[in-house]
């Protein structure tokens, strides 16, 4: 039997199971996409070693482009040529078929080693060029990750913005077992819910992850001992420790983005107020003191401000406070809604991301973004119960909670509204996602 | 928690207590009378009607107040209006019997679960489930009992007592378990 023959098929056969496979354990469901959205080729990528690869390198990165909604990769079988590098690309192919862009690429394994090769190049159609490539190693099991890389370096050189594929997202699961019993599950997934794991299993509530800057620590609240606690946990080595004990209700646990403060909000002195811990020093400083309730601060990009929600002119607004002078001087953001919550500004420093409650008669909770100087507000949601908004990275998409036929899910939204994608839960309640920074 | 076990608990703290409870409740007799009235609700008065023919058939050994006393003794959960953090007037007699009876057992200890339904955001509502619990919890103290038998905690909507969206579980989870420790 002709040798090459037969590696062909097995090729041609893994190729189909490595699809296949990519197809079932898909688990995001794009819900809408971009009205005009950008034409790319991604070529399956050649695999010149033995075996098959657990995953389909092109596959992910297709399915990353689609997910974010700007673009429309082209189907494979609508393919007229599948080339794996340069010398094999003939742009009248792509232009026949009205793609802009093109994506290939070819993986080997170093021989006697666990490590992959992957050699990628995309291309710009029109202009009929070469705009980005290289080869990047890593082990078998590092496909998923060289996947997203490859999305990240495709979505900056058509957008000009950096992407966000590599980044990760921590939520929390509500197993409910029996009337009596909930199982309570902090979990980190990859940014599309691939490869969750489980952090923290508790049968008492477990609330409010936050991502330190670094992205290897995890701050969270914890009822085990019967009472909300903030810990923080180190995320490679499971390791944590308790960070409060304070009397009465101990919540929000939030890293200042330069890493050195945690802010919180504590009852200790009657109802709940925003306090910031230094995490060196371990210094306490109380930042609001007002009888009513003053909860979920966010930090500024510069961590010389926090934003907060307080019911100090009756119903939930949204405040800002500026921690760098000596007394603190807080600022209304909001005023037009009847209930504004949780806020928490885009990295342009500029539009504000809460939940808003437009009118005491309809109690439907939606995730809206405020320009804070012309006063705008788009509403991105239309669903009635949606909270926990989470900002990725590079600002371009809102993660947050909603419910579905009954269930908690995690829902994504373009800041612009355009583009939605869902993370259906596998099990139990999904809610409170965080994105994490830029983890590399 | 284990409720049953509460409440066999409760039921032998009752029984201890009753004692104390009618020397404390014939002192404020006319506060009493004025708490009936004014917060006389559907499940007042007919767990009032129940409890005379209870009374008849037993020793006859209890009288009307220490009946009112141990049916009171036995709600443990109180629920709210949707936004409002403050209990409702009818249960305002229940908390005194409550406030007395923590007041005649000094070692007593109760905790209270402030809950809240699932709209608005987690971190609110673990704010407006402790601000529940702290109105029950003011109420007590005001009448009698001390600080220090009572621990208050929020699990804001983390533990809802009837899961859906419906107006029904909606109003079942607003509200404050009384729990004894």
């Amino acid at each position: 039997m002709n040798l090459r023959k037969s590696l062909t098929i097995i090729l041609v056969g893994s190729l189909y199971l490595m699809s296949f496979s990519a197809y079932a354990e898909l688990s995001i469901q794009i819900t809408q996409g971009s009205d005009n959205p950008i034409p790319i080729a991604v070529v399956p990528f050649s695999w010149q070693g033995n075996g098959v690869l657990s995953e389909d390198i092109s596959q992910i990165v297709m399915n990353d482009l689609e997910q974010v909604g700007e673009f429309s990769p082209l189907s494979r079988s609508n393919m007229l040529s599948m080339p794996s590098e340069e010398q094999e690309v003939f742009y009248r192919d792509w232009r026949i078929l009205a793609q802009d862009y093109l994506l290939v690429g070819k993986i080997d394994r170093t021989s006697g080693s666990q490590l992959v090769q992957v050699q990628y190049e995309f291309f710009d159609i029109n202009r009929e060029i070469k705009l980005a490539g290289e080869v990047l190693t890593g082990s078998v099991t590092q496909l998923r990750d060289i996947a997203h890389e490859i999305s990240n370096v495709v979505f900056e050189q058509v957008t000009g913005t950096r992407g966000a594929f590599t980044s990760e997202i921590l939520y929390v699961v509500a197993d409910y077992v029996n009337p009596e019993r909930t199982n309570f599950r902090l979990e980190k997934a990859d940014y599309d819910g691939q490869r969750a794991q489980i952090l923290l299993e508790s049968v008492e509530p477990i609330m409010s992850p936050s991502w330190s800057p670094t992205g290897r620590d995890v701050a969270y609240v914890s009822f085990e001992t019967d009472l909300p606690r903030i810990y923080i946990q180190n995320i490679a080595t499971g390791e944590r420790r308790q960070i409060t004990n304070y009397p009465n209700l101990n919540s929000s646990p939030e890293f200042s983005p330069d890493g050195t403060k945690l802010a919180m909000v504590l009852s200790k002195d009657g109802s709940p107020d925003i306090y910031v811990q230094d995490l060196t020093t371990n210094q306490l400083t109380r930042i609001t003191d007002h009888p009513l309730i003053d909860t979920e601060p966010s930090w500024t990009a510069d961590s010389k401000s926090i934003v907060f929600m307080s019911e100090r002119t009756g119903q939930p607004q949204i405040y800002q406070i500026d921690l760098g002078a000596s007394s603190f001087e807080v600022e209304r953001l909001t005023y037009d809604c009847f209930q504004c919550l949780n806020g928490m500004f885009l990295p342009d420093g500029v539009n504000l991301v809460h939940v808003r409650r437009e009118t005491r008669q309809d109690p439907d909770y939606q995730i809206a973004v405020l320009n804070i100087e012309t006063l705008r507000v788009i509403s991105l949601t239309s669903t009635s119960l949606d909270e926990s908004p989470s900002i990725a990275p590079n600002g371009s998409m809102i993660m947050y909670a909603t419910k579905f036929n009954g269930r908690g899910v995690l829902d994504a939204v373009s800041i612009d509204g355009m583009v939605r994608f869902r993370l259906p839960s596998t099990q139990g309640d999904v809610r409170e996602p965080a994105w994490s920074p830029f983890l590399n | 928690m284990t409720k049953k076990s509460i409440q066999t608990i409760k039921m032998g703290l009752m029984a201890i207590s009753l004692f104390a409870l009618v020397a404390c409740s014939s002192t404020s007799d006319t506060e009493e009378g004025a708490m009936g009235e004014e917060g006389s609700s559907g499940s007042g008065s007919s767990t009032a009607s129940s409890a005379r023919t209870n009374a008849g058939s037993t020793s006859g050994q209890l009288t009307q107040e220490e009946i009112r006393a141990e049916n009171a003794l036995r709600q443990t959960v109180f629920y709210f209006d949707f936004d409002i953090a403050e209990f409702k007037p009818a249960d305002r007699e229940t908390l005194t019997f409550h406030a007395r009876h923590l007041a005649a057992n000094s070692g007593e200890r109760i905790r209270l679960e402030g809950h809240a339904d699932e709209r608005g955001t987690r971190e609110y509502n673990l704010a407006l489930g402790e601000r529940r619990a702290n109105s029950i919890l003011n109420y007590l103290i005001v009448n009698g009992a001390s600080r220090s038998q009572i621990e208050v905690v929020s699990y804001g909507e983390e533990q809802p007592a009837q899961a859906g969206q419906s107006d029904n579980a909606y109003s079942r989870n607003r509200r404050v378990e009384v729990v004894a420790r």
